[in-house]
């Protein structure tokens, strides 16, 4: 091994950088502002869902409570990403272009569309005025919020950021599953007894479905999911997994009989989804931040590229071979 | 959108951004192998662009007191010290050095990098505000009266080079000197360089040269040398900056095999969208499955 190959301090494998400093720059947002925003627009846009669920079979309890829940939430989530800009006068020009290409730009779109239908529908829920607007803004909220509760993902998976955009495929699937989680408990939280079952159904299966989707994304990343499990990441993640599984199992066993229960299985949620967000977060920053998370995927990705296209890649790869010969001059 | 919009080779991004008669691409060819790490380059343009002081301490990174690309430094000189365990490589530019008689030694690498101007920039692609725009030369540039600042070209750039300043917020980077290409003359960096080890030129000629300059060395005996960053099949589409090297890219701080981040984002946008039906889909069976168990209940 030629000396300037080190090993890196817990053994995993051999790898040179620049003085171990970052390849990518991790990004500057704050954890607060981004993740809280991760975590909030998911509670609105999956909120919107399920209140446009119970309204049609008539909770209209749960379907006020969430509906007022969302407008909170969307409103939050909008002070959270003018507070997290550089230049938060400037917010108004993220409605400057449509930009396909830029998640940002889809979700300022999205938002400008979806936080006007949630507070109609808040507003005529809370009234009773209007109840033919109301229920187009209640459907419009809901087709909206699921864009809005999976869109983040791919803001987050659209970096060089390895741990996120290496689980660019699983990311929309745990995302959708954390929201779920987080909606179904503000139902638990808000809706009284009789009408909390599609509540304590939809953490079950918001519950399941966040399982199964944090081990598609770990299994996905190899190397890379290491950030998933160690440091800050790994404890939330860990506190991820415990709430989430103790508040739908509290929601599915004890929900229907004890309002307390029902409302401790939906805090319970809603704090999982919460730390989902901030692990999958933290997570990133710890992957942009070592180089080995950047370099070893990107070697692996070139390598089996050229088993593929051996001739080509033969030359490149027998120039350490000539490293050690000593050269002749030209002249 | 066909797959070029995203990924892969990309002749004219000049005339794919719009501009009609564009002139040819311009481009950066940096030769590490004559670097002789004067950091006239960083001074050069740190004084042409009138960028502010960012940070005078000691790295303890041999003699790079720069440590990196980044919102206030857009030239790095990059210093490694490499012990050469069997035998050193000899450019043919220098005097010949008999070294240690027992034939190991120390060899210098210097590299200037730089903003990489890609072909599919991942930086302009999810800039929301339309700041980053493509120039007329196929180079990147971010409109300063534009950007509010997000920060979402930060982590997208596949090498790490553009970044927010802590006291304005909004995102600075390399613009080829723009003003001084409109005005018929070359970078201030090229023009600074002492040893032309930063060349600029129409990519096109670059490229041949340093294909030229490659081949130069390999037949000298520096088997080492490398194009790093060249060629349009790569996972950018080629840089408008790129290297000859002589080591591993990431010996330097550059990434092995950097790929446009937007490359994926047809996949993404279509998993988000199944993942939206499976939440809509999962509300409704959570509706569903309670009011069916209630009939059976009833039966």
């Amino acid at each position: 091994m030629s000396p300037r190959t080190t090993r890196n301090g817990k053994g995993r494998e051999e790898f040179v950088s620049y003085y171990g400093r970052p390849v990518i720059k991790a990004p500057s947002w704050s954890a607060q502002d981004i993740a809280g925003y991760f975590f909030l627009g998911g509670l609105a846009g999956a909120g919107s869902v399920l209140a446009a669920g119970a309204q049609l079979t008539g909770r209209d309890t749960t379907a006020t409570a969430l509906k007022m829940s969302s407008l909170a939430a969307v409103g939050l989530s909008a002070a959270a990403l003018v507070h997290d800009l550089g230049r938060p006068s400037r917010f108004a020009h993220m409605l400057r272009v449509f930009k396909p290409t830029s998640p940002m730009s889809m979700g300022s779109w999205l938002l400008s569309a979806y936080g006007p239908a949630a507070g109609t529908a808040a507003f005529t829920a809370v009234t009773g005025r209007m109840p033919r607007t109301g229920a187009a803004a209640t459907t419009a909220a809901g087709l909206l919020g699921t864009g809005l509760a999976t869109y983040t993902a791919v803001l987050a998976a659209d970096t060089a950021v390895p741990a996120w955009h290496g689980a660019h495929r699983e990311l929309p699937y745990l995302f959708a599953a954390s929201a779920t989680a987080a909606a179904a408990g503000m139902a638990l939280v808000a809706a009284p007894l009789r009408e909390n079952a599609p509540a304590r159904c939809a953490s079950a299966l918001a519950a399941v479905a966040d399982f199964a989707a944090s081990r598609a994304v770990e299994r996905r990343l190899g190397s890379v999911a290491v950030t998933y499990r160690e440091g800050k990441a790994g404890t939330l993640m860990r506190a991820a997994r415990g709430l989430t599984a103790a508040g739908a199992a509290a929601a599915l066993l004890l929900g229907h009989r004890s309002r307390p229960a029902a409302a401790g299985a939906g805090l319970a949620l809603l704090a999982g989804s919460a730390c989902t967000r901030f692990g999958v977060f933290a997570a990133g920053i710890a992957s942009a931040e070592d180089p080995v998370h950047t370099i070893a995927p990107q070697r692996e990705a070139a390598r089996q590229r050229a088993e593929h296209t051996p001739d080509a890649e033969r030359a490149a790869h027998t120039q350490d071979a000539g490293h050690a010969e000593r050269s002749e001059r030209s002249r | 959108m066909n797959n070029r919009f995203f990924s892969g080779p990309e002749p004219d991004p000049a005339g794919d951004a719009g501009h009609e008669d564009a002139p040819p691409r311009a481009g950066f060819f940096t030769d590490t192998s004559v670097c002789i790490g004067c950091k006239a380059c960083e001074v050069a343009c740190k004084e042409w662009n009138a960028l502010p002081e960012d940070g005078l301490s000691l790295t303890g990174m041999s003699y790079d007191n720069t440590a990196g690309l980044g919102a206030s430094t857009w030239r790095h000189v990059a210093f490694i010290e490499q012990a050469v365990p069997a035998g050193r490589t000899e450019l043919p530019l220098v005097e010949p050095d008999p070294g240690p008689a027992d034939g190991t030694g120390m060899r210098w690498l210097m590299s200037s990098d730089v903003c990489k101007h890609c072909t599919h920039a991942a930086c302009l692609d999810v800039c929301p505000t339309g700041s980053l725009f493509r120039t007329e030369f196929g180079t990147v540039v971010v409109q300063e009266d534009i950007c509010n600042g997000c920060g979402y070209c930060v982590p997208a750039c596949p090498y790490g080079v553009i970044e927010q300043r802590p006291t304005d917020g909004r995102v600075f980077k390399c613009t080829m000197c723009y003003d001084r290409l409109g005005a018929g003359q070359e970078p201030a960096c090229a023009k600074a360089c002492p040893t032309e080890s930063i060349q600029f030129g129409p990519l096109d000629e670059l490229r041949e040269r340093a294909a030229l300059r490659v081949d130069q060395l390999h037949t000298a005996g520096v088997t080492e040398a490398r194009l790093y960053g060249h060629d349009p099949d790569d996972g950018v589409g080629g840089d408008g900056a790129f290297f000859l090297l002589l080591d591993e890219p990431e010996v330097y701080g550059l990434p092995p095999d950097p790929v446009v981040t937007t490359r994926d984002l047809p996949a993404m946008w279509a998993h988000a969208g199944v993942a939206a039906l499976s939440l809509a889909a999962g509300a409704a069976l959570s509706f569903a499955l309670p009011a069916l168990t209630r009939r059976s209940g009833r039966t």
